[in-house]
């Protein structure tokens, strides 16, 4: 896996965001420099949403950094709709901040402490001057309306004053008010409840409606991903093993690393049982020594001679699944027994139709 | 440690969950200090009216002397006492209150706008900007500061013919540079931690400039630990006024401070203890109150971050 | 159902003689028949706040056998995290109200002095908290850590411990044990650190191990490692286990029972496969409804739980659930519901008037559901 390639782009659409063989590298001790994401690349259709799964360490967040220019890509190409973000400099790249938004994973780290709700709100359209002060307040009451805040009981109040799931919904209320066209979400579920989580997850998409918005979604529980996405992709120690749609992903992972993510999510089903853990052996290898050829070998249980001398590309398996594998599970395993289990609805009482 | 076998749980920041052990321990804290700091505000708002009203006030002037109080301690008319030469100690306390606290919050004034700067400017672009400032600063903290101050007093003011204002300027910025490398510190250290935060990232993200990411999101985060740290710099720095006194190079008789005082009145320490004393309490008293009042800030104006 | 009010406070009475008698040959590991290890009653934790009492927990009881795995569910502010912290006494003194029992083994550990307690943690009662980050001190050596405990309560002497030590880094799979025992918790990932936690707490071979969120702070399939240690840990030292979690699917696989917390008390309690087949209360519906499931296709709403959990200082009236309970009636909002059996299934409680299954709830679910259907 771990592979490049590009045989996932698609060159039909009217991408609101493609991002091309992005590379960001950081320098390491001893002149050595970490490879956080290693020739990257994806694109968004407008009003898409894009999940991107993999575990700490393998690169997501660096790439969504990296798509912000916070801080820029060491290489490749990031384009939000015609403009070329990685050409800009200074006060241009500043004047494409509007169009292309945050939310980030810890609600509570992201909202000032010392500033109001409505001052956190309120802040993108001051920096940019758009409206008189009255179409600002207008404004900032419409979104927090939107994100199920009160504006009354809550503009004058502090982040502190609120829980971890209405902090999060403030932000989104702050990423959505100069009307972006695409916003990275940065593991906005992460660090909350199940409960909590499900209303925010829900908040996403009607603000996805509502605001015709493109989001790039980062995620390290591929249920969550599932939920939310259009297209996933999976990474793995900064490069992409498979890419394609949640349902075929799911269903018939082609790639042992999605298969063994897969495996690790725990199900709320007793009958289940737990699986034997996917991946008991290791820990990500490390970025500033990546091991050659594919970068899972090392884990990969199926892994060859073949996998530490050659680095696969990206192929394609149908139309909505592409992977990054010598010897992708679809081709040699097209009916996995223990995927199928996995979908199996589990047997009644699990309330799942409640209401 | 994980086993708890020495420390009860911390009280948890960011998770939500079990907030309230912490939360409630926190406040009680603040309302206890509560009282002590009215008191350290009261005592240094009393200072202050009387250094202001002190022309008015029915106390003799404290540059006459009379001879019957010379070295006496208190008595009618005279609450404090006389100094060595006979002028009215009470009197010369009010007065040297003025200079007293010029030289303290003067400089610390100086050191907090300046070290302030640098500390902001260091904490928040790193790097080269850092790799320059934070040298600087560790040079004024290697030389030693008593020394400083008294070369730099020595240098600029001293001699027949400078006046006591420009001493007092002069010993303002000398004990000014003093403290510009310990505000400066202590700016940058927490503008580092707060830059960290996302909430900047997230300005940067909406396209904050820089000037307006550093006042309106970091500035005000670490403000009051910069406000605790300079009122503790204030005792500090009045006291230093005595010290660099009893060198002769503090503020310049007969202007009095409280420096000048004790550093006159310690040669009659065996006749007249009451002068040092008298001054010394007071001295004592108002640097308790401003530490006190230090701790308050950063209590009361600590940042509430966990919720429920 | 709402007549059988059968609740804790009536079966205590008739266990006190039993356990106050058992209680008397304190040390003797293991009373001999007893397969109770932790038998807690009633206990209430309260914080003195300025607002007013906050009523962390609320009156749990409970009791776990030895070997067996109690889950405790709950949301953020629902006391679970307190409840496990009030069992091992670990809360402040200064502004905490405690009543109730807690016998471990037999012997009642609200009686213990400080230093009492202090011989009992890490010892024979550990714990594992959420963030492995900070629950190892930074400038200690790995090794130390876990030999200063067995120094402590075991007494062994320096070479023997650091065997021990480095066996336990082995059996938490740490790759290359005698180096680990010389280096430092940074040098280790989020995972590695869970399990060389996980290893102090196992040092001096604790009967009870209460795991509070181990894995919230971990990726998926590092969860899934450590989940599976703690598990096969479990079996081969014969230990009891409280594993807290806001996580259903974390406990379904691997709890012998499942408590689910709400506003500091236990709504719903049964044995896991009883739970998730027959389970009553509308809360624990609507928690294991919020899950997104991979059976789902994408896009699905969720059902969330509107609203956030009650104010536990100025709780509603009636069930503390009522106000976020799609089914509350007239009566939930004015009556507390008191835990009640499950008839025919010894061992599942739930406290509801309306719960699910029955009548009332079924028929305003179909309400809802034509409303939404009509909408």
């Amino acid at each position: 896996m771990a592979g490049s390639g590009s045989s996932h782009l698609r060159a039909d659409i009217d991408a609101a965001l493609r991002i091309e063989n992005l590379v960001v590298e950081f320098p390491a001790p001893a002149r050595k420099k970490v490879s956080a994401v290693a020739n990257i690349s994806f694109d968004l259709a407008k009003g898409e949403t894009l999940g991107l799964v993999g575990e700490s360490g393998c690169g997501k967040s660096t790439t969504g950094r990296a798509i912000m220019q916070l801080p820029a890509p060491t290489r490749g190409s990031v384009r939000l709709g015609d403009t070329e973000l990685t050409s800009l400099k200074g006060e241009s790249l500043r004047q494409t901040r509007p169009r292309l938004q945050m939310i980030f994973q810890d609600p509570i780290s992201s909202l000032n402490p010392r500033r109001t709700v409505h001052q956190i709100v309120e802040e993108p359209l001051n920096i940019w001057g758009i409206g008189t002060q009255a179409q600002r307040a207008a404004k900032v009451e419409e979104v927090l309306g939107a994100v199920g805040i009160d504006p009354v009981l809550a503009a004058g109040r502090r982040p502190h004053e609120f829980s971890g799931g209405q902090c999060q919904r403030i932000s989104i209320a702050r990423a959505v008010i100069t009307e972006p066209s695409v916003i990275i979400c940065d593991e906005p579920v992460s660090a909350l409840d199940v409960s909590v989580q499900a209303q925010i997850l829900n908040l996403l998409e009607d603000m996805k409606e509502r605001y015709g918005l493109t989001l790039v979604f980062i995620a390290h529980d591929l249920a969550v991903v599932k939920n939310v996405s259009d297209r996933v992709a999976v990474m793995y120690l900064g490069k992409m093993c498979e890419f394609g749609s949640p349902d075929r992903l799911y269903s018939s992972p082609a790639h042992p690393y999605t298969k063994a993510l897969l495996d690790s999510i725990p199900i709320p089903d007793p009958e289940v049982g737990p699986k034997p853990a996917a991946l008991t052996s290791g820990e990500l290898p490390s970025p500033i020594d990546p091991p050659s050829g594919c970068r899972f070998r090392t884990r990969c249980p199926y892994a060859q001679e073949i996998c530490s001398m050659v680095e696969p590309q990206m192929q394609m398996v149908s139309p909505d699944q592409h992977v990054a594998c010598h010897f992708p599970l679809v081709a040699t395993q097209p009916q996995d027994a223990t995927t199928v289990d996995l979908t199996k609805r589990p047997s009644g009482g699990d309330g799942g139709d409640a209401v | 440690m994980t086993t708890g076998t020495a420390t009860p749980p911390s009280a948890p920041t960011v998770r939500l969950d079990s907030a309230p052990s912490g939360s409630a321990a926190t406040k009680s804290k603040r309302l206890n200090l509560g009282v002590a700091g009215w008191l350290a505000a009261g005592w240094l708002g009393l200072l202050l009216i009387l250094a202001v009203l002190a022309p008015v006030l029915p106390i003799p002037d404290p540059n006459t002397s009379f001879a019957e109080i010379a070295r006496k301690g208190p008595s009618a008319g005279h609450l404090l006492g006389g100094d060595t030469i006979g002028r009215d100690l009470l009197s010369r306390i009010i007065y040297g209150t003025r200079a007293s606290f010029a030289v303290g919050f003067g400089s610390i004034a100086f050191g907090f706008i300046v070290g302030g700067i640098i500390g902001l400017m260091a904490g928040f672009f790193r790097g080269k900007v850092d790799g320059i400032l934070t040298p600087l600063m560790n040079i004024l903290l290697a030389i030693p500061q008593f020394i400083l101050a008294l070369s730099l007093v020595n240098v600029f003011a001293s001699g027949g013919e400078v006046t006591s204002a420009r001493r007092l300027v002069v010993l303002i910025v000398g004990l000014g540079v003093v403290s510009v490398p310990l505000l400066g510190r202590i700016t940058r250290a927490n503008t580092l931690a707060w830059s960290e935060r996302e909430f900047v990232l997230a300005a940067r993200a909406m396209g904050a400039k820089n000037w307006r990411i550093m006042l309106r999101d970091v500035l005000p985060n670490v403000l009051p630990s910069m406000i605790a740290i300079g009122l503790l710099g204030v005792g500090i720095a009045i006291v230093a006024e005595g010290g660099l006194a009893l060198f002769g190079v503090g503020v310049q008789s007969p202007t009095p401070s409280w420096g000048n005082i004790i550093s006159e009145g310690q040669s009659q320490m065996r006749n007249a203890p009451h002068i040092v004393v008298a001054t010394s309490v007071v001295l004592f008293l108002t640097v308790m109150a401003l530490n006190f009042l230090g701790d308050l800030i950063s209590q009361r104006f600590g940042v509430k971050e966990s919720a429920l | 159902m709402s007549a059988n009010e059968q609740n804790f406070d009536g079966a205590k009475g008739d266990e006190v003689d039993v356990s106050s008698a058992a209680a008397e040959p304190s040390r003797s590991h293991g009373i001999p028949g007893a397969k109770t290890l932790l038998d807690v009653r009633d206990i209430r934790t309260h914080f003195r706040t300025p607002r007013g009492v906050l009523k962390a927990v609320d009156g749990v009881s409970f009791t776990l056998e030895r070997g067996r795995t109690l889950g405790v569910v709950g949301e953020s502010g629902s006391g679970k995290s307190v409840l496990s912290r009030s069992i091992m006494r670990l809360l402040p003194k200064s502004n905490t109200i405690h009543s109730g029992e807690v016998l471990f083994e037999g012997r009642d550990l609200s009686g213990l002095t400080e230093s009492e307690l202090r011989g009992l943690w890490g010892n024979e009662i550990s714990m594992i908290f959420q963030d492995p980050m900070t629950a190892l001190n930074p400038v200690m050596k790995i090794g130390p850590q876990i030999t200063e405990s067995l120094r402590l309560h075991l007494d062994m002497s320096k070479g023997e411990a650091r065997e021990t030590a480095v066996a336990l880094l082995r059996a938490v799979r740490i790759p290359e044990p005698e180096k680990r025992f010389n280096g430092y918790p940074h040098e280790m990932s989020g995972g590695m650190r869970q399990r060389i936690v996980i290893a102090v707490a196992l040092a001096c071979g604790p009967r009870l191990l209460f795991a509070d969120e181990p894995t919230t702070a971990l990726d998926v399939t590092v969860q899934a490692q450590i989940l599976d240690l703690l598990a096969e840990q479990q079996r081969e030292r014969y230990m009891a286990m409280v594993l807290v979690t806001h996580d259903l699917g974390v406990v379904a696989s691997r709890a012998d029972e499942i408590a689910v917390m709400y506003a500091g008390r236990i709504v719903e309690r049964a044995p896991t496969k009883e739970l998730f087949a027959n389970l009553k209360m509308p809360y624990t519906e609507s928690l294991l409804a919020a899950i997104p499931r991979l059976d789902q296709p994408s896009h699905s709403r969720l059902e969330a739980i509107g609203g956030r959990p009650p104010d536990l200082v100025n709780p509603p009236t009636g069930c503390p659930f009522s106000p976020r309970c799609p089914y509350a009636r007239e009566r939930c909002t004015q009556e507390t519901p008191q835990l009640v059996t499950v008839d025919g299934h010894d061992g599942h409680e739930f406290a509801c008037f309306y719960p699910v299954g029955s009548p009332e709830t079924e028929e305003r679910r179909v309400e809802i559901a034509t409303r939404k259907g009509a909408a």
